[in-house]
């Protein structure tokens, strides 16, 4: 299982990284491994405005459809169009090329609300030990 | 690839091949609108014969509930008592047409009347309408009529459904369809739905909540009224998925803990045939304060005077949600679910729940030391297990699935609920035998002996279906939906 350091992490596996004044977001490689093989990438488009905790992108895997929570508030500027072909880069690199989102954040205090690794990877152990 | 088994009805084809010949032009030959000609139809050349074999072969690859057990979890796949056939082919039943005027097709009325008036009294609802297509559709139905309630009361600011996470996956699905926002609730420690979480959720938004009960976890909402009486408090109304009937049918009244708009799958709890067999149908119970926005129209009957005859017509809900089927829904369906009821009786209908019952625990009983099931309670109509055993790697609900296939049986549902990590969700029915269950349950025994002894065994199943584990993923990333005869040299 892997886990990325340089981001912060929701309850609901998602990750959030701070590049340049946008945060992308994508979801854990245990979330990806537990959806198993990741079939189709609903994407949202360009310019909406999400709030946070609002459903963001569906991730659908042969074993079940799931919702991809906003981790903060603002504008999705960006979408990883190439998804659309390629779901399977959600599995291969959940934390690199298989990014979903970028935000342009509307509230920087919301960053702080998110999980650290530490706090994350003790979640999916409680999670995964049950 | 190794050779299909069979092969598609187009590889079949001959040129010339036919199973009826054409008669010869006796009427004057009309000439198509130009454009609508095409040289090339690819449709397969074949004899009456070729078509018979290919599907009995067909048929023959597959597996049916008239060949063994077919314990799908929340799909209630019970045995279809073949006089349903009977009755639904009766004559004036096949022959009526839905144009005719309603005093040539009285019978017909009165078999949609009698059904809305059982299924009202097993349920305690006020009105039923059978007029969904299926259950989900039924599911539509009831949040539309909720809606369309809550605002004639001026209540306008509604917009949320909540449903628990232990609920069908059609019940936000169908919020979503009319526009709603769903909120997900979570269950407790004890498998029920979480009363802390509720409380928090409720408030002036809230439309209802829809709950399934027993839930998919086969567990029976030990807080149901509790739930009712919150969800109520705050003006909200109650739908109940009625999807797990067959564990209440005979036993209690879904109205009675405070529901008040229910669908009843007639295909599960009422032995209409599932899928392939036929199409589905989705009744929908209401409590009084909803009878007036049931679907347009509902049969009614009016009393015969001096002795007379009962007639029976369409009745117009003043405040319906509007026609939700073309005609009068599934009527074949309909015949089959009544006969269904008259051939139990009430005391029957009650055994079919008590017996939906005893069955899933025993198995339960039979195999929960080799299988975990969470949740350690008496169950309902089915239970859900862990698909996984522990120290064995690469061995989850699938390949335990895939096993089944091997030892001749059907596999439960699996990765459904959510909430329990490689989910088998299995549900015998009633109509399984003391035998059956011993059978299935030996079965699921020495499939944890191998994943002990040879978990390969498993990694590589089937072995011995008519074909080996099927690419999945390629074909959801990759569906082939639509013959094309370009492919073949591929």
């Amino acid at each position: 299982m892997k886990f990325d350091s340089d981001v912060r992490y929701l309850e609901t596996h998602e990750w959030a990284r701070k590049q340049d004044d946008e945060i992308v977001v994508g979801i854990s490689d245990y979330a990806q491994d537990t959806l198993s093989d990741v079939v189709y990438v609903e994407l949202p488009e360009e310019g909406e405005t999400v709030s946070k905790g609002d459903p963001l992108c569906v991730v659908e895997s042969v074993k079940a459809a799931g919702d991809v929570y906003a981790p903060v508030s603002g504008k999705v500027v960006a979408v990883n169009i190439e998804l659309e072909e390629a779901p399977e880069m959600v599995n291969q690199d959940p934390f690199g090329e298989g990014w979903l989102v970028r935000i342009a954040p509307a509230d920087p205090d919301e960053w702080g609300d998110l999980l650290d690794i530490e706090a994350y990877k003790q979640l999916v152990e409680e999670e995964s030990g049950s | 690839m190794s050779t299909p088994l069979e092969p598609l009805i187009h590889e079949l084809s001959v040129p010339g091949r036919q199973g009826t010949p054409v008669p010869e032009l006796d009427v004057p030959k009309a000439a198509l609108p130009e454009g609508l000609v095409r040289d090339a139809l690819p449709l397969p050349e074949v004899s009456e014969i070729d078509v018979v074999r290919h599907f009995l072969r067909l048929s023959q690859l597959n597996y049916a509930i008239d060949q063994g057990i077919y314990p799908l979890g929340s799909c209630t796949m019970k045995y279809n008592p073949k006089i349903n056939e009977q009755t639904a082919r009766l004559p004036g039943f096949v022959g009526a047409h839905p144009h005719q005027p309603v005093g040539t097709v009285q019978g017909a009325l009165r078999l949609m009347y009698d059904l809305q008036t059982y299924l009202a009294e097993i349920s305690g609802f006020a009105a039923v309408t059978v007029q969904p297509a299926a259950g989900a559709q039924g599911e539509l139905v009831g949040v539309l009529m909720m809606r369309k309630y809550l605002l004639d009361r001026g209540e306008t600011q509604r917009d949320t459904i909540l449903v628990p996470d232990s609920a069908h996956g059609t019940n936000p699905a169908s919020t979503s369809m009319t526009g709603l926002r769903v909120v997900q609730l979570p269950s407790d420690e004890r498998g029920n739905t979480d009363l802390d979480a509720l409380r928090s959720e409720v408030c002036e938004r809230i439309i209802g909540i829809m709950i399934t009960n027993p839930n998919t976890l086969g567990l029976f909402e030990e807080h149901i009224e509790e739930i009712s009486e919150i969800v109520h408090g705050c003006g909200g109304l109650v739908y109940g998925d009625g999807a797990n009937l067959n564990a209440l049918v005979g036993v209690m009244h879904p109205a009675d803990v405070g529901i008040d708009v229910m669908h009843f799958n007639l295909h599960k709890t009422f032995s209409t045939p599932h899928g392939g067999g036929g199409p589905g149908a989705g009744p929908v119970g209401v409590a009084e304060h909803l009878v007036d926005y049931l679907p347009d129209p509902v049969v009614r009957m009016t009393p015969g005077a001096d002795g007379a005859p009962a007639t029976y017509g369409f009745h117009h809900p003043p405040h319906s949600i509007g026609r939700v089927r073309s005609f009068w829904g599934h009527f074949g369906m309909l015949v089959r679910a009544y006969t269904y009821i008259r051939m139990h009786g009430a005391a029957g209908l009650r055994d079919v729940a008590e017996h939906a019952v005893l069955n899933a625990n025993y198995l339960r009983s039979r195999v929960k030391e080799a299988y975990h099931v969470p949740f350690e309670r008496i169950c309902k109509h089915e239970f859900v297990a862990e698909g996984s055993f522990e120290g064995v790697e690469d061995v989850g609900a699938m390949e335990i699935c895939k096993r089944l296939i091997d030892h001749g049986v059907h596999p439960p549902t699996m990765y459904f609920p959510l909430i329990v990590h490689d989910a088998l969700m299995i549900e015998p029915t009633e109509t399984e035998s003391l035998r059956s269950l011993d059978h299935y349950a030996d079965i699921l025994l020495e499939i944890a002996e191998e994943a002990e002894r040879d978990p390969d065994l498993l990694r590589q199943a089937p072995h011995n279906a008519p074909v080996r584990r099927l690419d999945e993923v390629g074909a959801a990333r990759n569906p082939i939906l639509r013959y094309e005869p370009e492919a073949e040299e591929d």
